[in-house]
This record gives C-alpha cells, structure tokens and sequence, in this order.
C-alpha cells in the first residue's frame, strides 16, 4: 500500500511536463532518419551491388534501429545512478534511514511511475513512427517470439534498474562518480548495440559482446523480435539475463547495506 | 579599433583564468580529455565497420564521386575539428546561459560595462575540448596522406575560412536557442535538440535523396544550415577545385552573416524580455 501511494505520487508528478514528454519522444526518433539515409547510401556504396551485412539487409536495419528505441524505452533510467550519488553526498539519503521505507524499493516504485507514464505518453508517438515505417518490417512474428520479446523487454527494464542502481552506490565509496557514469554511458552506448548491430563485429567479438550483459539494454530485445536469435539460443539468452538480474539485484542490495555503515550524512 | 584590442585581451584573460583552473584540477582535465576523445573513437569505429562491408558512402556515379574511406574520414575529422572549436569556446557558455536565465543570475552579467552577448557567449574556455582538435587533425593528417589527391594552398586557405563559418553556424544556432529559454522557462531538452539538429550534420549532405531526402536536404541547408557546416570544407579539401560546387560555397558565405546576424537579433530580443528569474 506504501509502495502504491509513491507510485500515485509520482505518476501525477510526472504528467505535470506531458507536452516536455511527447515531445521529447518524437525528438528521440530523430536520429533513425539520419540512418534511414544512411544505410540506404552505404548500400547503394557497395560496388558489387547491395549484400546483406551480417545477415541484415537494408529493411532489416532500419526495423533493428526502430526496436532498439523500444529496448531503450525500457532499459535506459536516465538520472538514475546520478541522483543516488547525489542523495549521498548531499546527506538526502538519510530520510530513508528515519523512515520506515526500503531505499531501493521507494526508488524502484517512482522510477516505475515514470515509465508508466512515459508509455502512456510515448504509445502515440511509437505507434505513429512504426506505422509510418512499417514497411521496413516483414510482418508481426509468431506468438512465441512475441512473448519472449516481451520477456526480455520486462527484464531489460529491471537490469538497467539494478545496473544503474549498483553504479550510483559506488557514491558511498567516491564523492565524485560523474566522470564514471559518463564513462559508463559511452561504453553501453556501444556494447549495447545502440551503434549498430552487435553481429556486424568482425570475427570473435560478436561473441565477446553477447558475454557482456549490456547487450540486453538494446540489441537483444531487437534481434529477438526480428528473429536472429531463435531456439536454444534465445532460450539461453533470456536464462542469462534473468541472471543478470538477479546478480545486479544482488549487487545494489550489498552496495546499500555495506555503504550505509559507511555513511557518515553530511549536510542538513 | 581600441574596444576590439580591449575585447581580445577580456578574452585572453578569460583563457588564462579558464586554464590556471583546470591545470588546478589536474586530473579532472586528463579524464575530461580522454572521455571527449572515447565518444570520437567510438564513432570512428562505427565508421571503419561500415567501411568494411561497402566501398562508398553514396553511389559512386561520375558527377557525384562518392565517399570512398578515406574522404570520408576527412568529412569526419572536419566535423571533429568543428565540434572541438565550438565546445572549446562557447559549448558550456552558452549551455549556462540557460541556467542564468532561469536563476536570474544574468542580472550580475547585465551589470558589467561590457557586450553581454561576448562575456555570456566567451567566459569559459574549455581547454580539454581541444583534446579533440587534436585527434581531429591527426586523422585529417592520415586521411589526407591516404588520399590519392593533394590539396593545393588555396584548398587549405579556403578549408580554414570555411571551418571558421562553420563554427560560426553552429555557434549562432546554439546562442539562439539558448536565448529561447526566456520564453519556454523550463528548456532542459535544449542539449537534447542541439544533438538531435546536428545528427542531420554528421553526414555527407549527398546521402538525403529520394522524396523525402531532398526535401530534408534542402531544409537543413537553406531554412538551418547546418548541412553547409561541415560539407563545404570537407569537400573543398578532398575534391579538386574544379568539381568544387562553388554556388553552394558561396552561399555558406552569406548564411553564415545571416546566421550571425539572426542569432544577434534574437539574442537582444531575449534580453529585452528577460524578467529577471528569482529576485
């Protein structure tokens, strides 16, 4: 009931910048036209005429680019891990030790809210530019792939939670973490296949970058529903993301319990 | 002639202080450095994949020769050396601008007996951005060198002119949205359509064809040209005089000091409506 409340609060908090919202949404899309043309140049570039890369042809990468946006809409927490590192080093963190509330879960319940919210808000821009674009995609796929790409969207949304979470922790430990989570944001921007599709990689690296779990903030969800990753590899796919939620869970719990022993509250 | 020396030693002391402050926090800089040069080098392996799977960027048809490698590591350089200027001198001024209006404390700006728009537009100089400039003239260097053509001096003149109204562009661009903010209040999204407007920019313009490209290439090149800015130079470089597209040249000339003028005008007219925020 606790947990409800924050959640209510939150969602009417956050309808309050709507308009800031929609717009922002459709602002999001447009990168993916830079690459509609993009593509489109690099295969008409191709002196042999136009060849699949890595087993994507041109319809292919722009439904790849379009999905990677809604893997993103569910893994990517913006401000996560900046505002928890700020909570303790400006002592706001405390009001979760006086108070009779779970840090994690009061953070996990409005950062749910906003997502929420944000589909709410953002359902009629997706569903506008993938009408638009629907031609890029070669029809909805079966049932199965449908609820594993769900799956793994649902999972996506809970490790990047837990990912980001672990990472604003470490402000326990350095007052300073900005630098890092810049860091941090360049390397998943990459790794998670927001760039490009992770099979494109030459030789070993492809695989090197499945191991990591960043790929599941963007690529993964994307080639499910495309359906580059089937059978016991998708199954194996979705078994190490639940994994690795469970281990970033792990981690954000331990962080928190060992960093409070060291927090010593500053500020007012 | 005496304001424009008194203008130029401002900003040379705005330079010393801005360095004497990151040589304070001597790590600080070297991590901002090789965190601004990450984003470049990741691009840069974005392109050297694309490149192993096609030959060109864009149909390789007579008139239009296309961009082979290493042309267009030279567009991309262009662009790196463009962005470095423009975050080296006015990227954190002008994204503070927005804040001061927001706060109110242009107030304290607007009291000081010099141009408000030079001191907003230059009180900063962010001396790690050139980290930037750097990797981008070496890789305009390698480029180059790979090239079969050699540029000749008049190419060189005319590319550093060129990056100069670049830069301009881009910065008129920048200080006129920030103005916005005393309209709109709450204008957080506004580094978020700077990069949204410049992803239009990243590309040789010969890649918008087709219904929609044309129209699209044709926007961004004569209502906001920021396709002109790292196009013109970059092909003035690695193309011969002669297939140089000349009009179009001329034009950057002219919508650069349109540019520069409109930005102005706004600004000024932003000033004229600021309320100061808070006090």
């Amino acid at each position: 009931m606790l947990y409800f409340t924050v959640l209510r609060i939150s969602i009417v908090e956050r309808l309050a910048y709507r308009v800031d919202f929609a717009m922002g949404t459709l602002m999001r899309f447009l990168p993916i036209v830079t690459q509609v043309f993009l593509w489109d140049a690099i295969f008409r570039g191709m002196t042999s005429g136009p060849s699949p890369i890595a087993g994507y042809n041109y319809h292919d990468l722009i439904a790849y680019y379009l999905l990677t946006m809604v893997s993103r809409a569910f893994s990517s927490m913006p401000g996560l891990a900046s505002s928890i590192a700020r909570d303790i080093r400006d002592g706001t963190i405390k009001k979760y030790l006086l108070q009779p509330v779970d840090m994690l879960s009061f953070v996990l319940m409005s950062r749910l809210a906003h997502k929420l919210v944000y589909y709410a808000v953002a359902a009629g821009p997706f569903a506008l530019v993938f009408w638009i674009c629907r031609g890029y995609f070669s029809g909805w796929p079966d049932l199965w792939t449908m609820l594993a790409f769900i799956a793994s969207l649902l999972m996506a949304f809970l490790l990047g939670f837990f990912l980001e979470a672990t990472l604003g922790m470490i402000g326990f430990w350095f007052l300073e973490v900005s630098s890092l989570l810049f860091v941090y944001m360049l390397v998943s921007f990459f790794f998670s296949g927001q760039m490009f599709p992770l099979d494109m990689m030459p030789s070993y690296w492809p695989t090197v970058m499945k191991i990591i779990p960043l790929q599941y903030m963007a690529y993964f969800p994307a080639a499910v529903f495309l359906q580059k990753v089937t059978g016991a590899d998708l199954a194996w796919g979705l078994a190490a993301e639940a994994f690795w939620v469970m281990f970033f869970y792990l981690s954000a719990r331990t962080m928190f319990h060992y960093g409070v022993r060291r927090y010593s509250a500053y500020g007012g | 002639m005496g304001t424009t020396a008194a203008y130029f030693r401002v900003f040379l002391t705005f330079a010393r202080n801005s360095l004497v402050r990151d040589m304070t926090f001597r790590g600080n800089f070297i991590i901002d450095s090789i965190t601004s040069m990450a984003w470049m080098l990741l691009n840069l392996i974005f392109y050297l994949l694309i490149f192993h799977y096609t030959d060109f960027i864009g149909a390789n048809t007579g008139e239009n020769p296309g961009w082979g490698r290493y042309e267009f590591f030279a567009f991309f350089a262009t662009s790196m050396v463009i962005n470095a200027l423009l975050q080296a001198f006015f990227m954190t001024n002008v994204d503070e601008l927005t804040d001061l209006i927001r706060t109110g404390g242009l107030d304290f700006i607007l009291l000081k007996p010099i141009d408000t728009q030079f001191l907003v537009s230059l009180r900063r100089v962010e001396w790690s951005s050139l980290s930037n400039l750097v990797l981008g003239l070496v890789l305009l260097g390698y480029s180059l060198v790979h090239l079969a053509y050699v540029p000749e001096v008049m190419q060189v003149v005319l590319y550093m002119i060129y990056v100069i109204c670049g830069v301009a562009i881009y910065y008129s661009l920048m200080i006129a949205l920030a103005s916005s903010t005393v309209w709109m209040g709450r204008n957080q999204t506004l580094y978020d359509f700077w990069f949204y407007i410049t992803t239009f920019s990243r590309y040789p313009m010969e890649i918008y064809t087709g219904s929609l490209g044309e129209p699209l290439r044709s926007f961004f090149t004569f209502i906001i040209p920021v396709l002109v800015v790292v196009n013109i130079p970059a092909r003035i470089l690695v193309w011969p005089l002669e297939k140089q597209n000349w009009p179009l040249a001329g034009f950057t000339i002219l919508a650069t000091a349109a540019s520069v003028a409109a930005s102005r005008w706004v600004f000024q007219l932003a000033l004229a409506n600021y309320r100061s925020a808070s006090s």
